[in-house]
């Protein structure tokens, strides 16, 4: 037997419509027609596991965290920091301790960007993003900038949507204290090379940030092999609830920290005459009753997510994305923003004879759920020079009939549009 | 696909594809930017008002095609109407968009902009449809700040 090359391994096979029937929600109707969800980098579906997690925490275990005596405060302080572990193992986090419980990816980064930034960022200082970041993971270092006198840079990207590592090393000096650059793209589905970014970035004494919101969802994520010195990103778009997120950070640069809010679960001591002293991390960085049920759902996500496999998840979107993107390429009037080879499942486009908000309606009438607009992302929209992209953006219960679904629509758009 | 022709009438396609008073207003005493951040809508109107008339009135910009033939047929309805009638016009056609979907329309308020009556049928929309008509609104006042949907 011939052993095959990695690259002629067909595509792993995923049992989709078993897994379709674990997302009550796309059995909905939309307008009279089947629900084509297509929304994903927005926010993901939820499976039953998760409702099912949320409905028994609430029905079952309802108590607050830490220091209750009674015996519900004890089994969810279990539970919640069981979570916890869970997140950690899931980024390869070296130990539980560096998972910070946030309500999503732009909480994570306000933190360290409010924590770390503030502690550290002097005038003339540089801090580094790249062109095609979420407004997320760009307005909170502009305000430490302007609080601090620093200043930021802008990585460039190829017309094709690519980062160029290049052009970024440039960039970088004894000036740059900070690097913070998505793990993919929501609005082009780029895949950067965030190990190379991280070690290039280290190499000048900068520490990483990685806006990892589009990265769990699509790819196994190794905080250690990237070896980014924080990873944040959000549950929602991780089939958990909204308001749930983790925020990782390593150890000894948490420890070197100080709180960002403060108030109640975040203490040691707190005394008017000899001063507060502050909790150990992560509590530090936790003040005030957090989403636990949030958090236990992320965890059952999480699990689910594990069910599948994060690898086979990644193949099966990679192999749908291609489909997608030859069938949209074939449509006369359609142009692709976005178009590297290394990418997550979304697909953003323009078409000559519609306006993105336009064709946005018209797929919805057909119940396909798209978004059309700047997807938070408007510096990389003035990069292509448009005011908006219609954005198609999978997740692992699509299928290829959903992307003929697509393409028939789009066709109607051409329709109405003559 | 009923509510869809509804919204999509040819008359909208059409000025959307053919923008009547589209471009720079030579001699305009009164202009406004107005933005749909949503959408990335961005328009200027520009007015020419003299005796308490729109003497000349134009629009530029971009803008998805319920903008833009809202902005063209706005256009073509104000020109040579007083200012008061301006008003009186953008407050029906508002009221429009805005009523409930049962509601009748009164064709006699709102004249050619009935046709917009669709996008009741979709609430995301009818932010698209009033750009130009607030844009228009602020620059009769003469305002400074840009004006937003938002």
């Amino acid at each position: 037997m011939t052993a095959l090359a990695k690259n002629e391994v067909a595509a792993p096979v995923l049992n989709v419509e078993r897994i379709r029937r674990d997302f009550p929600i796309l059995q909905e109707r939309i307008r009279g027609k089947e629900l084509v969800y297509l929304d994903n980098a927005a926010t993901t579906q939820k499976p039953l596991t998760v409702l099912y997690a949320l409905q028994h925490y609430y029905a079952a275990e309802n108590a607050n965290i830490h220091r209750g005596v009674h015996l519900l405060s004890q089994q969810t302080t279990f539970a919640y920091e069981r979570a916890r572990g869970r997140i950690g193992q899931f980024l390869n986090a070296a130990e539980s301790s560096e998972i910070i419980f946030v309500r999503g990816t732009t909480e994570g980064i306000n933190l360290v960007a409010q924590s770390y930034g503030r502690h550290n960022i002097k005038e003339g200082d540089e801090i580094v993003v790249s062109q095609m970041e979420h407004h997320s993971n760009i307005v909170p270092w502009q305000v430490l900038c302007r609080e601090k006198g620093a200043v930021l840079k802008v990585a460039p990207i190829s017309v094709e949507g690519d980062f160029l590592l290049d052009e970024y090393e440039k960039l970088l000096s004894d000036r740059t204290k900070i690097v913070a650059i998505a793990h993919a793209s929501n609005a082009l589905g780029t895949i950067n090379p965030v190990k190379e970014i991280a070690a290039l970035a280290h190499a000048h004494g900068a520490v990483v940030l990685v806006d990892g919101a589009q990265g769990v969802p699509h790819m196994p994520v190794d905080v250690r092999d990237i070896d980014c010195d924080f990873y944040a990103f959000s549950g929602h778009k991780l089939f958990a609830p909204t308001g749930s997120g983790a925020l990782y950070g390593k150890r000894e640069i948490l420890e070197a920290m100080p709180p960002w809010e403060t108030g109640g679960g975040m203490i040691q001591r707190v005394s008017f005459e000899a001063g507060t002293t502050y909790a150990d991390v992560p509590t530090r960085f936790e003040a005030g009753t957090p989403n636990i049920a949030g958090g236990i759902g992320l965890a059952a996500a999480i699990d689910y997510v594990n069910s599948i496999g994060r690898a086979e998840i990644a193949a099966y979107e990679d192999d749908l994305l291609r489909y997608a993107t030859d069938l949209l390429s074939d449509i006369d009037g359609v142009r692709l923003i976005g178009t590297t080879r290394n990418k997550v499942g979304v697909i953003s486009f323009v078409m000559d004879a519609a306006h993105p908000h336009d064709i946005g309606t018209i797929l919805d009438s057909e119940g396909i759920a798209v978004r059309a607009g700047h997807h938070c992302a408007q510096p990389l929209m003035s990069f292509y020079q448009v005011p908006a992209t219609v954005r198609a953006s999978l997740a692992f219960y699509n299928t290829r009939a959903e992307m003929d679904a697509l393409a028939a629509g789009i066709r109607k758009v051409q329709e109405v549009f003559g | 696909m009923s509510e869809l022709r509804e919204l999509y009438q040819e008359i909208i396609l059409d000025h959307n594809k053919n923008p009547r008073n589209f471009g720079k207003l030579e001699g305009a005493n009164r202009t406004q930017e107005g933005f749909n951040p949503l959408c990335g809508d961005h328009l200027h109107v520009h007015l020419i008002v003299e005796g308490g008339r729109i003497e000349g009135i134009s629009f530029e910009g971009s803008g998805c095609a319920i903008s833009k033939a809202s902005a063209s047929l706005m256009t073509a309805a104000l020109k040579g109407k007083e200012v008061g009638e301006a008003e009186e016009l953008f407050e029906n056609f508002h009221a429009m968009v805005m009523a409930d979907v049962a509601e009748p329309v009164d064709e006699e308020k709102v004249g050619k902009m009935a046709i917009f009556a669709g996008v009741r049928e979709f609430p995301m929309r009818v932010k698209c449809a009033t750009l130009a008509w607030h844009t228009m609104k602020a620059a009769l006042a003469d305002a400074d700040a840009p004006v937003s949907t938002e």
